[in-house]
């Protein structure tokens, strides 16, 4: 990290010392106070790897970015300083990662199919579970809201929910008929949904793992005729916070997928009906994935556009194009909402994560 | 370069008909300017038994070399996937490959390939016609491999192509569209191939007995190539026509449907093994979506997901079929693609370093030839290209790729001169 980001960075910490607890406390870390002004983002810091990068989460404290990359590793950066620390275990590239909400233990899913257990802080971090979950690729996981279960995907068409505790497997989900994409719990505790490169959802009861209900999103898929493919599915997904929304992003009106000449979307559902409410797009197309999405506390959604650069995109719930946008040159890959709600991380293609900060420069 | 015998000459009356006679009886064989002694074949059930047959696949926008034949799993730019171990020690292929892997010992790679150019048009016309794209139009394998090695009085098209996707080609230049592709549209039977209901079967033979007179009239004053190859088609369709179910993959019985499988590769690998099996000197299945500029991993996963099991499963029931033997196989692109990941999770045009699989009749089994450096972005053993490539589809089954097709008293060398084959490949 340069001096010059150094003390943007120590800067935008110091604001944020005001109001909230630091990031690196061992506290859950509360919403932060102020109000995040998305049409104010700027980049804060940017964190040089030697490798491309392609997945970002923050854990629960705050305290780190763990960002998977194309050398097998996921890299553990350090938020006070963006100094990096390897996750050694995966034999493929790792694109899903998640914590149990305390936040000590941090859970990823690699594509050689393995899902493994890490003590999230640890200073030489050492898989303390492996498990070979699926056969092919995990593709995304995640965490039930009271930490007990994680779900998986992959691209064996299974879903599947483990105990966290243990390591054990609780459901095996069948049904969908290609790669599952992605996984999402409702944070009622009691659902699971389930998408597929089809866009097909499929919504999982938790207490029987019976299916209870499947709907599609036709506006992220297509057979292309001249391909002769499949074209879609969600490479993100996100409930909003009160359970009412699902959201999943995506391409849309794609002509060309095989050579980028689509573009990014999210749709949105009301998850009562499953019923797609509005496809949220951009005003000016861009050619690009909703490759990372996430609910805002404030009451809005983030999609992260990777595809010709960058592109933080912000949609009100009820409003099919952005109230705002961020875009930066590189292209990103993955994005990761803070539990602050005031910062965010992109990992880009080209080797480096970029922190954003959602309010005014100081 | 067209076809245009239009000239008087000897070779004009020793066309077609005399050639595939020859060919049948063992007499004189082919127009090639002198001698043509491969196919010693003396009676048509001989004929049967050793007739030569060349299946390729064509995998159109450029396989990734990477995800398919080359692995370099965990290096700089080895992508996601890991290699699998195959039937044959010591060769690995991608894990995205794992049926055609326990066929490997009827297979070889050639992992040396250079052909210095990344565009598809260009790569296309490389691969297929073994030459490079400039001067006169060349014939495409599936016509000269039709030329060479259909059978007299062989009643279906020497050359077709089943199309699932990518582009048609085949032409066959100067050999005459005789030998130009007939092509399948999405393994259909070729269009226009059933009698109308309207037209009842006395109409029809009045209406060919006036086609006739009306051609031999003209014919008899100006014939050509073209008018030569327009009569053939009519005889030629009639032909087809009559034997139609051959194209009809339904007759196919449902267990090998099964093993096959629904996908539409599937069926047109059943359908390939049906022309083969009828004797079709040439056949090409196409498959495409390959081009992977954005999200090369995915779209791979997707496409040799759907490729692998049909295409490894008509590898070995053409072995245990006994066909095996007397069928080359050649899965090709028009190129490879980039070692190198683009930010949008794709690969790129890449012609300087890729590999093709074949196996099969003349070649050698389980055998790499050529090797790529460590990153991939180079030929480091070994070096070929689609001219050598050419000739050593061609010399496995038998045809001498340094005689002459002589056309209109013309003479045009089967293969690249400059070029040969990859002698350590053939058996």
């Amino acid at each position: 990290m340069s001096e010059e980001l150094k003390k943007t960075d120590a800067k935008e910490l110091k604001d944020d010392d005001k109001n909230k607890p630091a990031p690196a406390a061992a506290e859950p870390v509360e919403p932060a106070q102020i109000k995040a002004d998305p049409s104010k983002t700027h980049v804060v810091a940017t964190w040089k790897y030697e490798r491309p990068l392609t997945a970002c989460r923050f854990d629960p404290l705050g305290r780190y970015v763990f960002a998977g990359t194309e050398d097998y590793t996921v890299q553990r950066f350090d938020l006070k300083d963006g100094k990096p620390t390897p996750l050694l275990g995966h034999e493929s590239w790792c694109r899903a990662i998640g914590f149990s909400p305390d936040g000590k233990a941090t859970f990823t899913g690699g594509y050689d199919g393995r899902l493994l257990w890490w003590q999230t802080d640890a200073d030489s971090p050492t898989p303390l579970r492996a498990i070979t979950a699926h056969n092919g690729w995990i593709r995304a996981l995640a965490v039930s809201p009271d930490g007990q279960q994680i779900a998986t995907c992959g691209n064996d068409h299974l879903v599947k929910v483990w105990n966290a505790a243990d390591g054990s497997v609780i459901h095996t989900l069948t049904g969908h008929e290609s790669h599952v994409y992605n996984v999402a719990f409702h944070p009622d505790n009691q659902s699971l949904v389930s998408c597929d490169h089809r866009a097909i959802f499929r919504h999982w009861n938790l207490s029987d793992g019976k299916e209870v209900r499947t709907f599609s999103a036709p506006t992220l898929y297509k057979y292309d005729d001249k391909f002769r493919a499949h074209l879609g599915g969600a490479r993100s997904l996100a409930f909003s916070g009160d359970g009412k929304l699902l959201v999943a992003g995506g391409t849309t009106n794609v002509t060309n997928a095989l050579g980028g000449i689509l573009e990014c979307a999210a749709a949105s559902f009301d998850w009562e009906s499953g019923k797609q409410k509005l496809l949220h797009v951009t005003k000016e197309k861009n050619r690009g994935t909703i490759w990372g999405l996430a609910w805002h506390p404030e009451g809005y959604w983030i999609g992260m556009s990777g595809g010709r650069n960058a592109l933080l995109v912000f949609w009100k719930p009820d409003q099919a194009e952005e109230f705002a946008k961020f875009a930066m040159p590189e292209i990103g890959r993955d994005f990761a909402l803070h539990p602050d709600g005031l910062q965010a991380a992109v990992a880009m293609a080209e080797s480096q994560v970029r922190i954003c900060r959602l309010t005014a420069k100081a | 370069m067209k076809c245009d015998y239009a000239c008087g000459t000897a070779e004009h009356g020793t066309s077609r008909r005399q050639f595939l006679g020859g060919l049948a009886t063992g007499v004189g064989a082919l127009t090639l300017g002198g001698s043509a002694s491969w196919i010693p074949v003396a009676a048509a059930e001989q004929l049967k038994q050793t007739q030569k047959r060349i299946l390729t696949f064509f995998l159109h926008g450029g396989v990734s070399q990477l995800e398919s034949w080359d692995p370099k799993p965990n290096t700089v730019w080895g992508g996601p996937f890991r290699s699998i171990a195959t039937s044959v020690p010591d060769i690995r292929i991608s894990e995205l490959l794992p049926f055609t892997a326990q066929q490997m010992h009827h297979l070889s790679l050639v992992r040396g390939i250079n052909t210095k150019n990344s565009g598809h048009g260009p790569g296309q016309i490389q691969m297929t016609t073994g030459r490079n794209p400039m001067g006169a139009e060349q014939p495409h394998l599936g016509a000269v491999a039709a030329k060479a090695l259909t059978p007299d009085s062989f009643s279906l098209p020497g050359h077709i192509l089943i199309k699932g996707g990518g582009s048609s080609g085949g032409a066959a230049a100067y050999l005459g569209p005789r030998f130009a592709a007939v092509t399948l549209e999405d393994g259909k039977a070729p269009q226009h191939s059933q009698l109308p209901n309207t037209v009842s079967g006395e109409a029809e033979s009045r209406r060919q007995e006036f086609r006739r007179s009306a051609n031999d009239r003209f014919a008899g004053r100006r014939r050509t190539a073209d008018t030569d190859a327009y009569t053939l088609s009519f005889d030629q369709a009639r032909e087809l026509m009559a034997r139609r179910e051959v194209f009809d993959v339904s007759k196919e019985p449902a267990r090998d449907h099964e093993l096959y499988g629904k996908s539409e590769f599937g069926q047109h690998c059943l359908l390939a093994r049906r022309l083969l099996e009828e004797g079709v000197p040439f056949v090409q299945v196409n498959h495409s979506n390959y081009d992977t500029h954005y999200e090369n991993f995915d779209y791979h996963l997707e496409q040799l997901g759907e490729f692998d099991r049909p295409f490894a499963t008509l590898v070995n029931d053409l072995h245990e079929r006994g066909l095996l033997a007397d069928t080359l196989i050649v899965v090709m692109s028009e190129m490879g693609r980039t070692p190198k990941i683009n930010p949008r999770y794709g690969r790129d045009h890449w012609g300087t370093a890729w590999s093709v699989c074949l196996g099969g009749a003349g070649v050698a089994r389980g055998a790499v030839v050529g090797k790529t450096s460590s990153d991939g972005m180079k030929v480091v053993d070994r070096e070929v290209d689609h001219g050598h490539l050419f000739h050593t589809y061609l010399q496995a089954v038998g045809v001498d790729t340094k005689q002459e097709f002589v056309i209109g008293g013309r003479k045009f060398p089967i293969a690249d001169p400059a070029k040969g084959p990859i002698s350590e490949l053939l058996a």
